[in-house]
């Protein structure tokens, strides 16, 4: 019952004959990436589901909080409610006592992201192998990365110091700023978070500063120029533009919402 | 590509198929070094083959670790009011006046759960196939970074050691459970398992996470980038889609464990609130407040769910294979197969909230969570209902792999029954905490997925170590095994239904359970039984690796690529060109062929008497 009648001519060498060649039928990259950076991609993802997971953190406990109601101008701090955020971060260094809601956040905002602006031009000239181009924009991300965690350092003492007037706790006691058990500015969890997530996302800023420093230095040693490609400043790249991300993320959880 | 070179290189199976050297296949040839230093080819090897069995012997060395504690716990529960004075050397001071100390026995329960699920069945079974099989079956080289393949291992490696440490220590080993809830697991003062012990649970799960996701991104890398020309997603053996899905959940579930632990760390050591509030100890308040302990079963289980099916659909896929391989008949339901292991990935991201039905969830929600787990059983089913058909009037072999993985079919049914009565929200409340669970999940993860990875390891060792394991033993070794896990479970189940709660040390204040007795002595004979058959395997799998029979290339008739390499394959897998794959992989038994196999590297200009109409267009 099967194939008798095939009247079909043997090809005259079997050994030539070719298997499929589809996209997705082997023997290529389908998603015309290395496996280098797709490994990278996954490596996001999953990096992406450890943020998330912080993220969802914050957004229970500030549900489990209550909100202030009262209104905007009579705001003070206590440990009944949330603060919000514009009372808390609302200085800038040289400007003391001025009030400057978000300002200082704002412009460390933008710093990360002109350092992914001078990343892509790095990656950029990666792919026309210009040595000295890439170079020069592998230093400004660097450069605007290290400003970055500087003005994060500087935030960070900030809070820790807390304000000049202090809050009175709940034991009667004046105390000023933050740590991981007190918290002058609300509830001890919103220190605990802003720690936390703030301190996570620094950590990754400094992955990747040394990454970069790595390439920086394999670049000039001319490393990738013998190699004949700089995939690996794309690697980077990649990272660096997530970790850029997921900042905008933090700031819309902390300072925004 | 550059032009196609007719040469003649004969490759088993008969069909010298060559092409331009692909891009991966040039970077990895290298590879092939012969003359390696000894500790680079057997300990600090790039190869995935070393990299597979350094995953199994430590498994298996786990295995027995973890099978000892239990044992140890089965007589406390069989035989309560006996002393157990002999122990002590082996115990010292936790044998207490003749008694097991009851935080001890904790520390027991939680150390034999973790080294179970994540260090045998996850380690042990997905790093082992995974990494031995993927290149294999897809035709690769090896995997698209072999040394972050070792770095997995030996970050696994490390992670053990801890592990294995922490269980030596003074105040113990964790004892608040594998799902370690806080705050007990946050407070040393609750128990002094919480000290030192949990911290180094903590750190060694954290290198664990790190390793898993070295070998997750690896190997879905490698089964998209590297699979050999003509091997499509379509023609992957049901093997290497089991193992692919198993890598993407892991790689999403992993880092959500990974945050929680994080978080959990800064609660004990560094003072933080996340999973603690309005706590008192011993007449105290602690001044931890506004965090919530739910949040962590709800972190936590965003894995652990999906955890339990990165365990089981390993061994799903190595049935599959087995089973069609000694049915000799082409496995039921392929693209079914495939769909209903998406399905189960799918899913297994949006039932957490099942393990949490009585530990203070909005009851809406839960009845959200049941529909959701419910669904589960249908793709479940599918595959269940597929083996069946694949057996169906099959040219049976019974080898051992084929008997382990029969018993694995079995008992993902009675385990899984079970299953779907957990899931009416309704039920688990008088089912929630009881030996019930215990049975549902050790049949059906527990049991069934140890019978993946016999089965495995059974089929799998002639191509692993070049000789054969031995059948006789082999059977021995099923047949008490398979016996054994049904009389220690499902006693289990009417010990559960009547209220015994699970994590218990002592029954005997309860005046109701006194009637469970003799069961309980049963059970823990029974398992103690199991347990010391498992040296059957043992010595047959270390005799086996220097004494066994040589095995040839293709000892099962399979049609799957890594039948096509030497017996034992060297670095790099394929001395000459790696194969072409041209049909799918279970051509068993196709009528009008001339043997009851077709391997996958067969091109269909070569099986013109067995081709299907269809099939007559791709000669
Ligand atoms: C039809 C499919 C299944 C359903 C509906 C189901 C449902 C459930 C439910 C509702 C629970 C919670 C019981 C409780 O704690 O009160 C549970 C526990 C558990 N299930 Fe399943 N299950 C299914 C299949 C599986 C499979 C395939 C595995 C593993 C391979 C598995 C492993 C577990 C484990 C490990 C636990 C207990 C975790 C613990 O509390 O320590 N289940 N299951
Ligand atoms: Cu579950």
């Amino acid at each position: 019952m099967s194939t008798t009648s095939t009247t079909q001519t043997l090809p005259t060498n079997a050994s030539i004959e070719r298997p499929r060649s589809g996209t997705w039928d082997g023997g290529n990259e389908p998603f015309k990436a290395s496996y280098g950076k797709l490994m990278m991609w996954f490596f996001l993802l999953s990096d992406a589901f450890t943020f998330a997971a912080f993220l969802t953190t914050y957004g229970l406990m500030r549900h489990r909080h209550l909100a202030y109601t009262g209104d905007h101008k009579d705001f003070v701090f206590s440990s009944a409610y949330w603060p919000i955020p514009d009372h808390v971060f609302n200085s800038f260094p040289g400007l003391h006592g001025v009030d400057l809601p978000l300002a200082f956040v704002a412009l460390m905002t933008m710093i990360l992201i002109f350092s992914s602006v001078t990343m892509v031009l790095a990656v950029e000239a990666g792919h026309r192998m210009d040595k000295a181009d890439v170079q020069k924009w592998l230093l400004w991300t660097l450069l605007f990365g290290a400003t970055f965690l500087s003005c994060q350092a500087w935030e960070w003492s900030h809070f820790i110091h807390g304000t000049d007037a202090g809050t009175k706790m709940l034991d009667g006691t004046i105390f000023y700023g933050a740590n991981l058990q007190m918290n002058q500015y609300g509830p001890v969890l919103f220190a605990d978070l802003f720690f936390f997530i703030t301190g996570f996302h620094g950590t990754h800023v400094f992955s990747g500063l040394v990454l970069l420093t790595y390439c920086f230095i394999a670049t000039t040693n001319g490393t990738f120029e013998k190699r004949g490609h700089y995939e690996m400043v794309e690697k980077v790249g990649l990272y660096w533009h997530f970790v850029d991300l997921v900042w905008v993320f933090v700031f819309t959880f902390f300072y925004l919402v | 590509m550059a032009a196609n070179l007719p040469t003649q290189s004969q490759v088993q199976g008969g069909i010298g198929v060559t092409e331009s050297h692909t891009k991966h296949d040039e970077h990895l040839h290298h590879d092939e070094h012969h003359d390696q230093h000894w500790l680079f080819k057997y300990v600090f090897s790039q190869d995935h083959k070393v990299i597979a069995k350094q995953f199994l012997i430590t498994g298996i060395f786990w295995a027995i670790i973890g099978g000892t504690l239990s044992s140890l716990f089965r007589l406390q529960l069989g035989w309560p009011e006996s002393t157990f004075e002999w122990l002590s050397p082996f115990l010292g001071k936790w044998i207490e006046a003749g008694k097991l100390n009851p935080e001890f026995y904790l520390a027991l329960v939680t150390m034999h759960g973790t080294i179970m699920v994540f260090f045998v069945l996850t380690a042990g079974l997905s790093g082992t196939f995974s990494n031995f099989l993927i290149p294999l079956q897809v035709g690769a080289r090896d995997m698209a970074s072999g040394f972050m393949n070792m770095l997995s291992y030996w970050f696994f490696f490390i992670s053990s050691i801890i592990m294995f440490a922490s269980l030596f220590l003074e105040t113990g080993p964790a004892s608040a459970g594998w799902t370690i809830y806080p705050p007990l697991s946050a407070l040393p003062q609750a128990i002094p398992g919480s000290g030192l012990g949990m911290t180094l649970w903590l750190v060694s799960m954290a290198l664990f996470i790190v390793s898993q996701l070295l070998g997750g991104v690896n190997y879905i890398t490698t089964v998209i980038n590297l699979r050999t020309r003509g091997m499509s997603m379509s023609k992957l053996p049901l093997t290497i889609w089991a193992f692919f899905l198993t890598a993407i959940l892991g790689l999403l579930s992993f880092p959500v464990l990974f945050s929680a632990a994080l978080l959990l760390i800064f609660d004990r050591s560094f003072g933080t609130s996340f999973f603690l509030s309005d706590i008192y100890i011993a007449g105290q308040a602690l001044n931890h407040q506004g965090g919530s302990p739910i949040l962590f079963q709800h972190l936590f289980w965003f894995l652990g769910h999906p955890e339990v099916y990165i365990v089981i659909m390993p061994a799903m896929g190595m049935v599959s294979e087995i089973l069609a391989t000694n049915s000799r008949k082409p496995v039921f339901g392929y693209r079914a197969m495939i769909g209903s292991l998406l399905g189960i990935s799918l899913l297994s991201f949006v039932v957490w909230a099942h393990h949490m039905f009585v530990t203070g969830m909005n009851p809406f929600l839960g009845s959200v969570f049941m529909f959701l787990t419910l669904i589960i059983a249908v793709p479940s089913a599918v595959k269940t209902f597929n083996w069946l058909a694949t057996l169906w009037r099959g040219n049976i072999r019974f080898t051992t792999a084929m008997l382990f993985s029969i018993g694995f079919v079995s008992l993902f049914i009675s385990g899984g029954l079970t299953g779907i009565i957990l899931g009416n929200a309704a039920i688990d409340i008088q089912m929630h905490n009881t030996y019930f669970v215990v049975a549902h999940f050790h049949l059906v993860m527990g049991s069934a997925a140890f019978f993946g990875l016999f089965a495995g390891v059974y089929h799998w060792f002639p191509k692993m170590f070049g000789r054969m394991m031995d059948e006789k033993l082999g059977y021995i070794h099923f047949w008490l095994t398979f016996i054994g896990v049904y009389l220690v479970f499902m006693p289990m189940h009417y010990v559960g239904i009547a209220g015994f709660p699970r994590r218990y040390y002592a029954w005997t204040g309860f005046d109701s359970f006194s009637q469970f007795a003799d069961l309980n002595k049963f059970i823990s004979a029974a398992a103690i039984f199991a347990f010391v058959g498992q040296f059957i395997f043992i010595f047959n799998f270390f005799y086996s690796i220097f004494r066994g029979r040589r095995a040839t290339e293709n000892p099962w008739n399979s049609t799957t690529l890594e039948w096509t390499t030497p017996v034992v394959p060297g670095h790099g897998n394929w001395p000459g060109e790696i194969p072409a794959v041209y049909r799918w992989p279970y051509d068993y038994s196709k009528p009008g062929a001339a043997e009851d196999f077709i391997p996958q590297n067969v091109p269909y200009s070569k099986t013109q008497s067995s081709n299907l109409p269809y099939e007559r267009d791709m000669e």
